[in-house]
């Protein structure tokens, strides 16, 4: 079982390497890295390539740690304790089970995706260490130990909103996905637009990496941005020229809102476009 | 080998534990990684280090605990001549200096190494025959390859491993600050004071029981709000002059509080508090807000903290008139006293170490009116000050 990448995603060496090693040693692998790098899908492609279920928990702020495990419906059993159902003599059958509890009493090993854990509250991380660590956690209603049969393989996002705690940190690996190099944008390109010509793609991505570091930007473009944007300019059938200039400074690129998010951003740039006009 | 490599990495401060030590060792066991020191360097970055700040601390320790380590590996790695001209120049002594140049000059030298590193690699295809080693080559004589490093063939796949870690291209990342936020967070939440507010749309298992029991077994359910941070904050922060040394860390303290408190209310001064403040500080001139306002429109159950370094001259409290922006009529005293009368829990926050309150007069009068409720902002002052909040 190991994983190099697949013909939809481009995976660096080291990124590939981070995941076998905690395929390897099931430790949890906690990815972090600009937004639109690719963390979430890596899960998803990870998951296709070794032919794995997938599992997905997405974290928002009000999520709790015990929602992934499970949630005991005491509504419902009132409810039918007054109806005289039978079923009431039970109380698994109120028993609903998470994802985290789904994924460890999966038949197969499986792929269990967490996202965005930064979004939860600050002590979330906190109230899973032993269910990621040992892979089992006790049902209090039923007394029942849930443990998992097959380790899953764990990937956790975030965005770096807050920090996680050391404790969560230490049985986790830890991967920085990078923002790609051209040559790996290229590849990248390649994967999801292959019959895409040469010379846009030439300046296509000449246009977007000036504009990434055009200075001051709030949210700089990024990868899942510039393959809309891609997607817009082929399209919309844009000729190569019109992204070329003598001075490159000069023009704001076509569709130039796919790739700037923000209000300000855009305004910030054609702003130093104009300046850097006048200066001519 | 490996335990020197884990107490190097605590040698550079970055936090590593024995645990983490233990599941490097057993990945090595199982043989995650092929044996070549570019797989390690990402395993073990992967195991080790669990945040992208200290990736730049660790391609150090990396690099410096492995520096000449690679002849055991079995490999070696292409030197940047303008490394080995830099090391070289380094460790030789005057005499030898002066040997060098009656050779030609340092130039004239690498071109020499230059044409005689192609030669070799022309004879040994693919081999590791070595420049370099004492008295076989004129260049091992002079003895600037001090550290046992190698220079290696160009098509060595070990060259891109230590381009990474000689690289350091996680310099920027690396913010080494003495309060995280999270640190700051957790501070903060000893202010927590919960509440029950709003929407009914918990339920409330122990009173439906009970009203259960009450209506002879039918089933009542009784429903309450959520749990909520009820607790309020006024925010004061002192911006501008004498604060822009300490700016990162009023915006992490803001940031943390933000999205702590629900109720949390921000304005802005500068230096010391006067009739108005502002809410955003690129109008400030134009959009003002009396203190008077926040005054009569907050209840006094607000908490009040300024985060400011009271660093001004004493006729700025002291003196009506005396702001650097405008002609106040009313003294900085006078405000500060008619805050705290309404709000009477408070603190002041004062970036500045503790140790330099002594000797700034304007700090002793501000910690006077504040009967002594100045912090320092670290996480042990940050813990006191909410401490005396909920006090």
């Amino acid at each position: 079982m190991r994983f190099n990448g697949s013909e939809t995603y481009v995976a660096t060496d080291d990124l590939n390497l981070a995941v076998n090693a905690s395929i390897t040693l099931t430790r949890p692998l906690l990815i972090k890295g600009e937004p639109g790098t690719g963390k979430t899908k890596l899960a998803e492609e990870v998951a296709r390539a070794l032919g794995m279920p997938l599992y997905e928990w997405h974290i928002k702020s009000t999520t709790k740690a015990q929602q992934g495990l499970y949630e005991y419906d005491a509504v419902s059993r009132l409810r039918d304790s007054q109806l005289g159902d039978p079923k009431v003599q039970d109380i698994s059958n109120y028993i609903v089970r998470g994802t985290l509890w789904q994924a460890f009493t999966a038949d197969q090993p499986v792929v269990l995706l967490i996202d965005e854990i930064d979004k939860a509250d600050i002590e979330f991380p906190n109230d899973l260490l032993r269910e990621l660590d040992r892979m089992e956690f006790y049902v209090y209603e039923t007394k029942e130990l849930v443990r998992a049969r097959h380790r899953p393989v764990v990937f956790i996002t975030s965005n770096n909103e807050k920090e996680l705690p050391d404790a969560f940190l230490r049985r986790c690996f830890f991967h920085y996905i990078r923002f790609p190099d051209k040559e790996t944008m290229e590849k990248i390109v390649a994967v999801h637009f292959p019959d895409i010509k040469k010379t846009l793609l030439r300046e296509a991505l000449e246009a977007f990496f000036e504009v990434r570091e055009v200075p001051g930007l709030k949210k700089k473009p990024s990868t899942s941005e510039l393959l809309d944007w891609l997607k817009l300019l082929l399209a919309e059938d844009i000729s190569p020229e019109a992204l070329r200039s003598s001075d490159r400074r000069t023009i704001i690129p076509p569709l130039h809102g796919a790739l700037l998010k923000n209000e300000q951003d855009v305004h910030l740039f054609e702003r130093l476009v104009f300046m850097s006009r006048q200066a001519r | 080998m490996l335990a020197g490599f884990f107490l190097k990495l605590k040698e550079h401060k970055i936090p590593v534990s024995i645990n983490e030590y233990l599941i490097l060792i057993e990945g090595m066991k199982k043989h995650v990684i092929s044996p070549s020191i570019e797989d390690f360097y990402f395993f073990s970055r992967t195991a080790l280090v669990k945040d992208e700040a200290n990736f730049d601390r660790f391609d150090l320790a990396f690099g410096e605990f492995f520096k000449g380590v690679e002849s055991i590996v079995g490999e070696a790695f292409d030197v940047p001549l303008e490394w080995l001209r830099k090391q070289a120049e380094l460790t030789l002594t005057e005499e030898e200096r002066a040997k060098i140049e009656a050779l030609g000059g340092w130039d004239k030298l690498m071109e020499e190494l230059k044409k005689r590193l192609e030669e070799q690699k022309g004879r040994h295809q693919g081999g590791s025959r070595w420049i370099g080693t004492a008295g076989t080559s004129p260049f091992g004589a002079y003895g600037y390859n001090p550290e046992g490093v190698r220079i290696g063939q160009k098509e060595s796949r070990q060259r891109r491993a230590v381009k990474v870690w000689d690289a350091r291209e996680y310099r920027n990342l690396d913010g080494a600050t003495e309060l995280g936020t999270r640190n700051i967070k957790v501070a903060l939440r000893r202010l927590r004071r919960f509440a029950r507010e709003g929407a009914p749309d918990e339920l409330d298992l122990d009173n439906t029981i009970d009203r259960t029991a009450r209506n002879a077994g039918w089933l009542d359910l009784q429903m309450r709000p959520e749990r909520h941070n009820a607790v309020k904050v006024l925010l004061f922060l002192d911006i501008g002059g004498s604060m822009d040394d300490h700016v990162k860390l009023a915006e992490e303290l803001f940031t943390a509080a933000k999205s702590e408190f629900k109720h949390l209310e921000y304005f802005y001064f500068h230096n010391c508090l006067y009739d108005y403040v502002w809410k955003d500080n690129r109008r400030r001139h134009t959009e003002r807000i009396r203190t008077w306002d926040i005054l009569h429109k907050y209840g006094h159950d607000y908490k009040l903290v300024f985060v400011g370094d009271a660093t001004m001259s004493p006729y700025e409290i002291l003196q009506p008139g005396g702001s650097i922006e405008y002609n106040n009529d009313e003294t900085g005293v006078v405000w500060i006293r008619r805050m705290l009368e309404v709000y009477r829990k408070a603190a002041w926050l004062n970036p500045e170490p503790q140790e330099l309150w002594a000797y700034r007069q304007s700090i002793s009068i501000i910690r006077g009116l504040m009967s002594d409720r100045m912090y320092p902002t670290t996480i042990e002052g940050l813990e006191n000050a909410m401490r005396a909040l909920v006090k």
